[in-house]
């Protein structure tokens, strides 16, 4: 249970609401329509590739995940679904739905 | 009937995030849930989700709160968690940067994962996209998902201990983000920053309140822009 008392608890999420806004607007606001230089711009482009399989990674191996051979097999079988058929619709069905029923099925 | 160009590209965003909805709505349900069974009142779950709006920051602050760590450890675990989001504000400037500065502070506000995700795909696919229907794409996927966060946050919330939160949903995350991110490797470039990715976070997985992630991240992207750099050359030559 929570003891935080509830002004605690407001300031964590005052302090949460604002400080993930700044993040976002970081960029966004301070920088607006001025040009970036290419540099920048050929390193952005690589952002979701290069950031959202770290967040991915440690959910499925390494030392904080309970490491499930099931969920292994089918996040592989998620990544190939989507590399063949560019699908992000697919990939998800088709991982989650054999998640699910090979999970129902093996007990 | 017709609709303008930026109403077609906000129904386009809207259909293109249906997919995600299968993750957010439980998703929701069960951080409105396990946050009242930790003893949050509804008007605090409802802070949570509508204020802040960022689901996994939101799980880490919670966890936390439960084990009664000190309110500056919570806070800076929650923002360390959404830095990555600092990128992408960084990735969408030269896209929206031109939109007014309330258009992007709302934008700010609404860009989580998934809208970014999709977003930064349709981008590139069509770079000539104008403003209006960029924007209008973007919100397109972010509205209907940021709407389906609050309410589902509230049934959550009400429901309480009638949501079984134990039921393999949170397997629903990494595999939406691995949906979006396989079809983006078309490149060596891209598969190499991938790699690098989940090695590094990996290997510095000790590394606290997950700056790992942002290392692994940044050198991430350093080593694709500079396998693609190596790739012109290669082509310039031969």
């Amino acid at each position: 249970m929570i003891e935080a008392s509830p002004t605690q608890i407001w300031i964590i999420i005052i302090g949460m609401a604002i400080g993930t806004f700044l993040i976002r607007f970081s960029f966004l606001g301070l920088v607006g329509d001025r040009p970036l230089p290419a540099w920048l711009l050929r390193l952005l482009r690589y952002t979701p590739v290069a950031v959202l399989p770290a967040v991915v990674a440690p959910m499925l191996i390494g030392a904080k995940a309970d490491t499930d051979p099931l969920r292994l097999f089918c996040a592989a079988v998620t990544i190939i679904i989507g590399v063949w058929t560019k699908n992000v619709l697919w990939a998800i069905l088709t991982g989650l739905g054999l998640f699910f029923g090979l999970g129902a099925f093996l007990g | 009937m017709s609709y303008s160009p930026a109403t077609q590209q906000f129904l386009k965003g809207a259909k293109d995030g249906l997919p995600f909805h299968i993750v957010i709505w439980p998703f929701a349900a069960i951080f409105g849930a396990i946050a009242t069974q930790a003893g949050l009142n509804v008007a605090e779950v409802m802070g949570f989700s509508i204020l802040v709006i960022a689901g996994s920051a939101q799980l880490a602050a919670l966890q936390l709160m439960t084990e009664n760590a000190p309110t500056v450890i919570v806070l800076a675990t929650a923002l360390a968690v959404n830095l990555r989001m600092g990128m992408y504000s960084a990735a969408f400037t030269p896209h929206i940067g031109k939109a007014s500065l309330a258009t992007r502070a709302f934008a700010a506000y609404m860009l989580y994962d998934q809208p970014y995700a999709l977003a930064s795909i349709k981008f590139e696919k069509e770079p000539d996209l104008s403003l209006s229907e960029k924007l209008g794409y973007f919100f397109g996927v972010a509205i209907p998902i940021g709407i389906a966060w609050y309410l589902l946050t509230l049934a959550g919330a009400l429901l309480g201990e009638m949501i079984p939160t134990d039921v393999g949903v949170d397997f629903a995350v990494p595999i939406t983000f691995l949906a979006v991110v396989a079809p983006m490797l078309k490149t060596l470039a891209h598969v190499a920053s991938a790699l690098t990715s989940v090695v590094l976070v990996l290997a510095l997985s000790f590394m606290p309140y997950g700056t790992g992630l942002l290392v692994a991240a940044v050198v991430a992207l350093l080593v694709g822009a500079q396998v693609e750099s190596w790739m012109e050359k290669r082509k310039a030559a031969a």
